[in-house]
C-alpha cells in the first residue's frame, strides 16, 4: 500500500492522465459485469423473457471498442448487446427496464434484451437475426457519405455470423463504395456450440478483408487499451473513406445465452476461463502497477453495485406496457383499414336479419 | 404404440429413416455437438458420425441449398432450420430452386428433400423470432407442407417427407415438442395431403392445424363436457396441398366453421380455408366462417403485449359461441 501511493506520487501528469482512462476501462468493465449478473439473476426470477445473451467475458472489447467512438459516430449491433447499450452512455435503468418488457425501457418494452435501440446515443439496434445489422450499417455508412458527413459507422458481429452470405455482401458493397464503416468481429471462439474452426474455412477472420482490398486487424481482446487503440485507428481509417475490418479475440465466460449450460464445454475449458478471468487479470495487473489499490477496488465495486441495485429497482417500478398500445407502432404513417383487431374480434360485426329479433 | 412426446417421435423417426437408408443424412446449425437447438436431433451425431449429422455454418441459404443439391443427385437429405423466422434467409433456394427445379426442367431432376422447423410464439421472443410464417411456403407450387399436431402424425408424416420425391416444410412447433402422445410401432407414412377429423360432431366445425389442431381438440373436449356441445374438429396436417373435400363435408354436415391459426389473419391460412368453404359449402353454412388469428402487429416483447396479440383458448370460446349464435338466429330465422 505504502509503496503504491509513493509510485502514485512520482507519476507524471500523462501517466496520472492515462491511470485515469485505466481505471475508467475498469469501472466501465466492472459495470458490464456486474450488470450482466444481475440480468442473469433476474432471468431466473422470471422478470426477464425470452433469450437472454450476456457480454461476460467480452467486457474489455466492448468497452475499448466503444471507448473509440465519438458520441456522434453510430453502433449497429446484434442481441449480445447490454454492455454496448450501457457504454453508449445509456442509463444503466433504461436498459434493465428494456430487459424487464417495461415501458422506460430504452426500446419501451417492445424490443427486450435482443432490441435495445436508442437514436440520441447512436445506438442503432441490437438484432436478434444473425447477420441482419451488417448491410443495414452499410447502408448507414452510405447516408453519412451520401450527406458529406464526418461520422463513421460501426458494425459489430460475431464469429459465427462472419459465415452468412450478408456478411460478404456488405463488405463488398462498403470497400466499392468506400463507406465510413469499421466492421468489428467479436470473435469468441463460439457460435453457440460450434467453435470457429468448425464454422470458418479461414478462422482467421480479419484475413477476410484481403478479398475485399480491406484493411484489416486482429487485436487481443482482453485488454481494453489495446481493443480501443485498434480500434481507433479502424475508426479513423473508416472516417476518411477507407472501411476496416477489426477482429477483436475475446471469450464468451459463460452459455450462448443464460440457458445454455455449455455441456458441450469440457471441465478443463470451463476452468482455464475462471482462471484467467480478463476482469480480474486486468484488475490485479492495474494493482500492480500501482494504479488501483484494495480501497479502490472496493469504491468501485461499491460505486457499481449501487448503480446496478438503482437500475433493478427502477425496472421492477417501471409499468408494464398497455394492453392498449398494441397497435400503435404497426405504422409510422397512418394509413386507412389498418388491421387493428384482436385475435377474437370478429372482422364485422353480425348484421341483423330481415325478420328475426337480435 | 408407445406414449411418447412429439419430440422423441421426431428424433426416433429421424434415426429409424436413417438405419433404413443410407441417402438420408441430417443438416442444419447446431444439431450435431449441441444435440440441436430443441435436443431433437439428440445423440444422432455420437450414432452416425460427421458424414450424416452435418453441423453447418450459419448460413441458412447456403446449406439449404447444398441440400437441395445434394438431392438432384438423389441422397434424401433432412435439414434444420433452427426456427422458421430464420428460413427466410434461404427462401431464394426453396421457393425459387426446391419448389422450380421439377417443373422448370420438364420432370427431369426430382427434389426429396425434407426442412424440418418450429415456429411457436408464446415465448417472448419478440418481432423477428416470434412470426408463422409457414403461408410462405404453403403459397407456393412445387413445396409441400405438413404440419402435424400429435406425436403419432410427427412420425407418420415424417416418414412420408423423408420418403416423398418433392420439396416438403415440415413445419413443427415449439409448444408442441413436450406435449405426449401414443405413437404406432409399425413405421406406416401418413399420406401428405390428407386432413384427419380427429373428433367428430354436428354443431359446428372447428379447423386447426399445428399446436392450434390441439387448442381445437381441447376446446372441443371442455365445451362438450359444459355446454353439452357436439362440436367436429379437423386437423388439416397438410397445408399444401389443402385437403378441401374433408372441410366440406364437414361443414356441409356441421353448417358452421371456425378456423384456428397461429399465423396473421389477413392473406392466412385460415384466408384459403374460409374461401374454400365458401366455395364448396355456401348454401350449406348458417354462420359466417369465423378466423381465429394472431393480432396483426410486430410482435411485442413484453408480455402483456404479447399475450394480447397471441390466440387465447377465450378467444377461441369466444367465436364459437357468437358463431352459434348467429347460427341460432337464422335458423329461428327459418
Ligand atoms: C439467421 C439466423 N440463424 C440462426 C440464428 C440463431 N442464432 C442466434 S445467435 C447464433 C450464434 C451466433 O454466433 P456468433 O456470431 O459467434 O455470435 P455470439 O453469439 O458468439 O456473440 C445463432 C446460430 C439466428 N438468430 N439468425
Ligand atoms: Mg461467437
Amino acid at each position: 500500500m505504502a509503496t503504491q501511493a509513493r509510485q502514485r506520487q512520482r507519476r507524471t501528469p500523462a501517466a496520472a492522465a492515462s491511470g485515469e482512462r485505466l481505471r475508467q476501462f475498469y469501472k466501465d468493465m466492472l459495470l458490464i459485469r456486474r450488470f450482466e449478473e444481475r440480468a442473469a439473476r433476474a432471468y431466473t426470477e422470471a422478470l426477464v423473457g425470452g433469450y437472454c445473451h450476456l457480454n461476460l467475458g467480452e467486457e474489455a472489447a466492448v468497452v475499448g471498442l466503444m471507448g473509440a467512438l465519438k458520441p456522434t459516430d453510430y453502433l449497429f449491433t446484434n442481441y449480445r448487446e447490454h454492455g454496448y447499450a450501457l457504454m453508449r452512455g445509456i442509463e444503466p435503468k433504461k436498459v434493465m427496464a428494456e430487459l424487464y418488457g417495461r415501458v422506460d425501457g430504452v426500446s419501451k418494452g417492445w424490443g427486450g434484451s435482443m432490441h435495445m435501440f436508442d437514436v440520441t446515443h447512436r445506438l442503432l439496434g441490437g438484432y436478434g437475426i444473425v447477420g441482419g445489422q451488417l448491410p443495414l450499417a452499410t447502408g448507414a455508412a452510405l447516408a453519412i457519405d451520401y450527406k458529406n458527413q464526418e461520422d463513421v459507422v460501426m458494425c459489430t458481429l460475431g464469429d459465427g455470423t462472419a459465415a452468412i452470405g450478408a456478411f460478404h455482401e456488405s463488405l463488398n458493397i462498403a470497400a466499392l463504395w468506400h463507406l465510413p464503416i469499421v466492421f468489428a468481429v467479436i470473435n469468441n471462439g463460439l457460435g453457440m456450440g460450434t467453435t470457429v474452426e468448425r464454422s470458418a474455412a479461414e478462422p482467421e477472420l480479419y484475413k477476410r478483408g484481403a478479398a475485399y482490398r480491406m484493411e484489416s486487424a486482429r487485436v487481443d481482446g482482453s485488454d481494453p487499451a489495446s481493443v480501443c487503440e485498434a480500434a481507433g485507428k479502424a475508426i479513423e481509417s473508416a472516417r476518411g473513406g477507407k472501411p476496416y475490418l477489426l477482429e477483436v479475440v475475446t471469450e464468451r465466460l459463460r452459455g450462448h445465452s443464460v440457458v445454455d449450460p455449455a455441456k458441450y464445454r469440457s471441465a478443463e475449458e470451463t476452468e482455464r476461463l475462471k482462471a484467467h478471468d480478463i476482469l480480474r487479470v486486468f484488475g490485479e495487473k492495474l494493482a500492480a502497477d500501482g494504479i488501483l489499490d484494495d480501497d479502490a477496488i472496493a469504491g468501485i465495486e461499491k460505486e457499481v453495485a449501487d448503480i446496478v441495485t438503482e437500475a433493478a429497482d427502477f425496472a421492477a417500478a417501471s409499468p408494464h406496457p398497455d394492453a392498449g398500445t398494441l397497435f400503435d407502432y404497426t405504422y409510422a404513417s397512418p394509413v386507412p383499414n389498418d388491421s387493428r383487431r384482436l385475435p377474437g374480434q370478429p372482422l364485422f360485426e353480425p348484421l341483423p336479419l330481415p325478420g328475426v329479433p337480435t | 404404440m408407445s406414449l411418447i412426446t412429439y419430440r422423441q417421435a421426431l428424433h426416433d423417426t429421424l434415426r429409424a429413416e436413417m438405419l433404413r437408408d443410407e441417402n438420408v443424412f441430417l443438416m442444419g446449425e447446431e444439431i450435431g455437438v449441441f444435440e440441436g437447438s430443441y435436443k431433437i436431433t439428440a445423440g444422432l451425431l455420437a450414432e452416425f458420425g460427421e458424414k450424416r449429422v452435418r453441423d453447418t455454418p450459419i448460413a441458412e441459404e447456403g446449406f439449404a441449398g447444398a441440400a437441395i443439391g445434394a438431392a438432384m443427385l438423389g441422397l434424401r437429405p433432412v435439414v434444420e432450420m433452427m426456427t422458421i423466422n430464420f428460413s427466410m434467409l434461404a427462401l431464394d433456394q426453396i421457393v425459387n430452386h426446391a419448389a422450380k427445379i421439377y417443373g422448370m426442367f420438364g420432370g427431369q431432376a426430382r427434389v426429396p428433400m425434407v426442412i424440418r422447423t418450429p415456429g411457436g410464439g408464446g415465448q417472448q421472443l419478440g418481432a423477428t423470432h416470434s412470426q408463422n410464417i409457414e403461408l410462405y411456403y404453403s403459397f407456393v407450387p412445387g413445396m409441400k407442407v405438413v404440419a402435424p399436431s400429435t406425436p403419432a402424425d410427427a412420425k407418420a408424416l415424417l416418414l412420408a417427407a423423408i420418403r416423398d420425391d418433392d420439396p416438403v416444410l415440415f413445419l413443427e412447433n415449439l409448444a408442441l415438442y413436450n406435449t405426449k402422445g401414443e405413437v404406432p410401432d409399425d413405421d406406416t407414412p401418413a399420406e401428405i395431403g390428407r386432413a384427419a377429423i380427429t373428433r367428430s360432431g354436428t354443431d359446428l366445425t372447428l379447423i386447426g392445424y399445428s399446436r392450434m389442431a390441439n387448442v381445437a381438440s381441447g376446446v372441443a373436449a371442455e365445451l362438450a363436457d359444459s355446454d353439452g356441445l357436439d362440436i367436429e374438429v379437423v386437423d388439416l396436417r397438410s397445408l399444401r396441398p389443402l385437403d378441401r373435400d374433408t372441410i366440406i363435408s364437414s361443414v356441409r354436415k356441421t353448417h358452421a366453421a371456425v378456423v384456428l391459426e397461429d399465423d396473421w389473419l389477413t392473406y392466412g391460412i385460415g384466408a384459403e380455408v374460409a374461401a374454400s368453404i365458401s366455395d364448396g359449402a355456401f348454401d350449406d353454412l348458417d354462420a359466417p366462417v369465423r378466423r381465429v388469428a394472431m393480432a396483426e402487429v410486430p410482435m411485442p416483447y413484453a408480455k402483456p403485449l404479447e399475450t394480447a396479440a397471441l390466440p387465447s383458448k377465450d378467444d377461441v370460446v369466444g367465436a364459437i359461441r357468437q358463431t352459434l349464435a348467429a347460427v341460432g338466429r337464422r335458423t329461428a330465422g327459418v
